[in-house]
């Protein structure tokens, strides 16, 4: 099922919730190829971040498949566990945990999963923290730390699993203006450093100077989708002109 | 203390006639102990069941679900005195333990561990419930965090959600204690010597037939109220200390 250099192919995916009261997402497809950064845009409602979170099985489709490396996830007997370590997730919320410092939520996972020895974990944690500048906050709790940071420490915590792919569902919503930036600076880095990026957002900016790729969600499936110049520069649909007038 | 010179002349009816505090004052001190280790050895024993239940209860298969669902279901909605007849004479009908095993010297174990159990199994079905409390109020967002490391269910749920549930349900497995130290007084209808028993045995024994009430009542209250407002102390510091 895989070619070349496919990480993700999402086919004919639904979702649906209260019995088909509500449709999400009305027939999804998508390829995700190594080394893209992808960036999904569109209003809010239009299932970008449930098609973000079908991704890695954080909501099951009603129906359809989503393939990683050809391994179909939407399949009851797939271990998704081996899976979502390959497929770090960075959350709107944060969702670091309080009980723990910020070393202990970046090695929890590697050192609880066996994928790295304690030492080895802390090794690779400091040398991030150090990469990201917040060294000096391995043995701080999360809520000692500003927002911009802690989203920072949660992209550290993802990155420490050595994903393939990195999915962000709205990183900068919950940020205090004066933080944005220095979130977006890391994820810019992390894609000129090669990582493959699925990023739901609501930055234009940051798409249009980071993606290689835009889709443009509408009524629960991708309603157009291209190069950051064809999707802002030369819109086809009346959707998208009318959504980009009112962000940009 | 002369108990006897004192209080000697009131009325055998009086709410303050405690002359009888000079012979019973140390047996009533042991049943003080007996109630005190009946509820807290019941809610301990009945925190790991209650644990299990709570997860069963939250968990995506229904027959899983329904079985913890019924359980909390009888024991919540069956009296207690109930519960503790058809263990003392059902289960320990059975289950015989000879009467000359005791605790403390005092605590004849052949009464002692089916009112335990009986209180623990009813307990559970409360903490239960406290607990699922306790783990629905951690963030949604902490479990999909986990998980989306790769960690399976169980881990995600020991090592992130439970430690913070465990802090959100302190108070209110504190409260269940105190609960259990009075609803243990139902143990007197089958012989346990705690609190109420003793009121009952030295109202029978003294023909003074409400006093020994009356310190049994402002014994419980000295025990729980204290307690209690501690409690509302600590939750006061907690909610301080998230809204950090």
């Amino acid at each position: 099922m895989e070619t070349g250099n496919e990480i993700i192919r999402v086919e004919g995916v639904t979702k649906e919730y209260n019995g088909g009261a509500v449709k999400a997402l009305t027939g999804c497809n998508l390829t995700v190829q190594k080394g893209e950064v992808i960036a999904i845009i569109g209003a809010s409602g239009s299932g970008k971040s449930t098609l973000l979170r079908c991704l890695n099985m954080l909501e099951e489709p009603t129906s359809g498949h989503i393939y990683f490396h050809g391994v179909d996830l939407a399949d009851p007997k797939v271990d998704l566990n081996l899976h979502r370590r390959k497929m770090g997730m960075v959350f709107q919320h944060f969702n670091l945990f309080p009980h723990k410092t910020v070393m202990q939520n970046i090695t929890l996972a590697p050192v609880f999963l066996k994928l790295k020895t304690k030492a080895d974990a802390e090794a690779k944690a400091s040398q991030l923290l150090k990469r990201i500048g917040l060294a000096d906050k391995a043995n701080e709790y999360p809520n000692m730390l500003s927002g911009g940071q802690k989203q920072r420490i949660a992209i550290v915590r993802a990155l420490a699993m050595e994903p393939e792919v990195m999915l962000f569902d709205e990183p900068t919503s919950a940020l205090d203006p004066e933080m944005v930036g220095e979130v977006l600076d890391l994820m810019r880095d992390l894609a000129r450093g090669g990582m493959t990026m699925v990023v739901v957002t609501h930055e234009m900016g940051f798409a249009r100077e980071v993606a290689n790729r835009v889709i443009f969600m509408g009524d629960g499936k991708p309603m157009e989708e291209g190069t950051p110049d064809a999707i802002f520069n030369h819109p086809q649909s009346d959707r998208l002109r009318d959504f980009l007038s009112k962000v940009l | 203390m002369d108990w006897e010179g004192i209080f000697g002349g009131m009325s055998s009816a009086s709410f303050f006639n405690f002359s009888f505090m000079g012979k019973y004052g140390g047996y009533i001190l042991q049943a003080l102990g007996y109630t005190l280790l009946l509820a807290v050895v019941s809610v301990l024993l009945a925190i790991i069941p209650a644990l299990v239940l709570a997860i069963m209860r939250l968990s995506k298969n229904k027959i899983v679900r329904t079985i913890s669902g019924a359980y909390i279901a009888i024991f919540r909605s069956t009296p207690l005195l109930v519960q503790l007849s058809i263990i003392y004479f059902g289960l320990f009908g059975a289950v015989r333990i000879p009467n000359t095993w005791q605790l403390f010297g005092f605590i004849p174990l052949s009464r002692f561990i089916p009112g335990v159990v009986a209180l623990a199994l009813n307990s559970s079905a409360y903490v239960a419930e406290i607990f699922r409390g306790g783990i629905l109020a951690v963030d949604i967002g902490q479990t999909e965090a986990a998980r989306s490391l790769g960690l399976p269910a169980w881990p995600a749920m020991r090592m992130v959600v439970l430690p913070q549930a465990i802090k959100n349900v302190l108070p209110a497995l504190a409260n269940e204690i105190i609960t259990m130290v009075k609803e243990s007084s139902i143990c007197s209808t089958l012989g346990m010597a705690e609190l109420m028993f003793a009121a009952k045995t030295v109202a029978g024994s003294t023909y003074i037939t409400l006093a020994p009430y009356t310190i049994v009542a402002v014994i419980y209250f000295c025990i729980n109220y204290p307690a209690s407002k501690a409690i509302e102390a600590i939750e006061r510091r907690m909610r301080r200390g998230d809204r950090k």
